[in-house]
């Protein structure tokens, strides 16, 4: 029977014993790209601000410098993501669309705990092998909600929330600044505060800040918040340097290819093999 | 030649508390008394070294009458209670009354048991039913089960061994099981540093269920400090 033959779909690992016998030989395994991030996640007044970080790293490698950790899970759910991303842009994008098939058939709003529960029966039957932490936020019938969920599927709720590399930056600002009942203004700088302490004080975060509010009725995306990382000194016209700029001191010409004959000559190829 | 600059090493590569698994280094205990129970526990959960959530609630509803401590995995124990409360509202609505406390504790041993080798989880169900009254049932890591007439688990229970056998008497009232548990609890979260937070504690008896939280800052008073 074919590996492809069962129903049902979702991840496979078979991959995983090649890639430990690989290693085994001395081969050097390619790492996942991950995000060394700051996410953060913030309960006020009347809705939850949600923060990130823009950073994707792939070993010590900053792979994209603007990338979005700030997932779509319903119109009134948002949730940031940390840990390899391609784990938490797929979980993610499958309970969105779980939620999506629940509103076409219940007519209703989704609710924050609907989507905490998907996404914990899912990390946990995975059993920690999908590397997702994520922070879960959103207004519903029941007011706002805030949640952490862990890779191997726990779950916590709390006022206010950090996680990834940058959490313990981020959770510095939190547990010296927060009090209860914020207004909106003075959520958005804190968020943006603690998530620029993960910028500036974490290797595995940097970039921009990116912020999500969302309030009853009404959610706000605001890509790029906060720019900390402009490139400084660049012409708007963009730079030309005259040819000849870089003066050249010696050249030399290579052949880079040499041309074997495809049918083998007997006779020829003594004299085809070097110039 | 020398480095000019100080060179930082990568703190996410390899063993990183971002990549730990979340547990509940713990206290936890229960105490029976005379129509009811009371149960206690810390609120520090630990990923490693740092501490993901330091007024966690380790005290899971089962039923409107039982309740659970967790210890272990805290993915893990939240699957089961998650488990155990789904099977007790079925069950519920079959027996057309409050289920018995026996019943949600074999329903947890059947899980812990049954899963042994895939689950670290060290449990304590207690509560009250009307037929017998308030109950203790521990259910440790290999899925036994054992009714005691008060029980403490996790990490933090083995510096207070000592003080509960000292202390603990058969037929102590309601208050005096509280007083029991808070002062038990508070011993063990000031020795055991995978211990601490607040204490939470519940009650549950005829009447109904009543929580309450002491603040770490108002622990009870401990000699010698």
């Amino acid at each position: 029977m074919s590996q492809f033959d069962g129903a049902g779909g979702g991840f496979q690992f078979d991959l995983l014993e090649r890639n430990e016998k690989l290693k085994e030989k001395g081969y050097r395994v390619p790492v996942a790209r991950k995000t060394g991030t700051t996410i953060v996640g913030l309960v006020f007044r009347e809705g939850v601000v949600l923060g990130a970080d823009t950073r994707a790293t792939s070993d010590t490698t900053v792979f994209d410098k603007n990338c979005e950790k700030i997932h779509y899970i319903a119109p009134n759910i948002y949730c940031c993501g940390a840990g390899t991303a391609a784990d938490t842009e797929n979980t993610t994008a499958l309970v969105s669309s779980q939620l999506q098939l629940h509103r076409l058939n219940s007519g209703r709003e989704s609710r924050v705990t609907t989507a905490l529960t998907l996404l914990k029966r899912m990390l946990f039957r995975y059993q920690g092998y999908v590397s997702a932490a994520l922070v879960l936020g959103g207004v519903d019938f029941y007011g706002p909600h805030l949640y952490t969920v862990y890779p191997h599927g726990s779950t916590d709720r709390l006022p206010f929330v950090t996680m990834g590399s940058g959490s313990l930056a981020a959770m510095s600002v939190f547990e010296s600044k927060y009090k209860d009942d914020m207004s909106r203004e003075e959520a958005e700088k804190l968020v943006y505060e603690a998530i620029s302490a993960g910028i500036y004080n974490d290797l595995g975060s940097g970039g921009n800040v990116d912020l999500c509010v969302i309030t009853r009725g009404q959610t706000e995306y605001l890509r790029g918040y906060a720019k900390e990382n402009e490139r400084k000194f660049r012409k708007p016209q963009g730079y030309s340097f005259p040819i000849g700029t870089t003066s050249i001191l010696s050249s030399t010409f290579e052949k880079s290819f040499v041309p074997t004959p495809l049918v083998s000559d007997p006779e020829s190829s003594s004299t085809m093999a070097v110039d | 030649m020398e480095e000019p600059y100080t060179r930082v090493s990568m703190p996410y590569k390899g063993s990183h508390f971002t990549n730990e698994e979340h547990m509940l280094g713990t206290t936890i205990m229960a105490v029976e008394f005379e129509g009811g129970v009371v149960l206690g526990a810390d609120s520090r959960t630990t990923t490693g070294v740092y501490i993901a959530n330091r007024v966690s609630d380790k005290i899971t509803p089962l039923s409107e009458r039982i309740y659970c401590c967790r210890s272990g995995s805290a993915a893990d124990t939240q699957a089961i209670a998650d488990y155990v409360r789904y099977y007790l509202s079925i069950h519920q609505l079959d027996l057309d009354d409050l289920p018995c406390v026996k019943t949600a504790a074999f329903i947890c041993r059947e899980l812990c048991y049954s899963n042994k080798d895939r689950l670290l989880a060290g449990m304590i169900c207690a509560g009250w039913d009307p037929l017998y009254g308030g109950q203790v049932y521990t259910v440790p890591l290999g899925g036994t089960i054992v009714r005691q007439p008060y029980s403490i688990g996790g990490s933090g229970s083995t510096y207070i061994y000592g003080f509960c056998d000292a202390h603990f008497r058969k037929g102590m009232s309601r208050e005096e099981c509280i007083e029991f548990t808070k002062k038990a609890v508070a011993l063990a979260m000031t020795r055991d540093g995978s211990s601490g937070g607040v204490i939470r504690l519940v009650v549950v008896d005829k009447q109904g269920v009543s929580r309450e939280m002491i603040a770490g800052n108002q622990l009870p008073v401990i000699s010698a400090e």
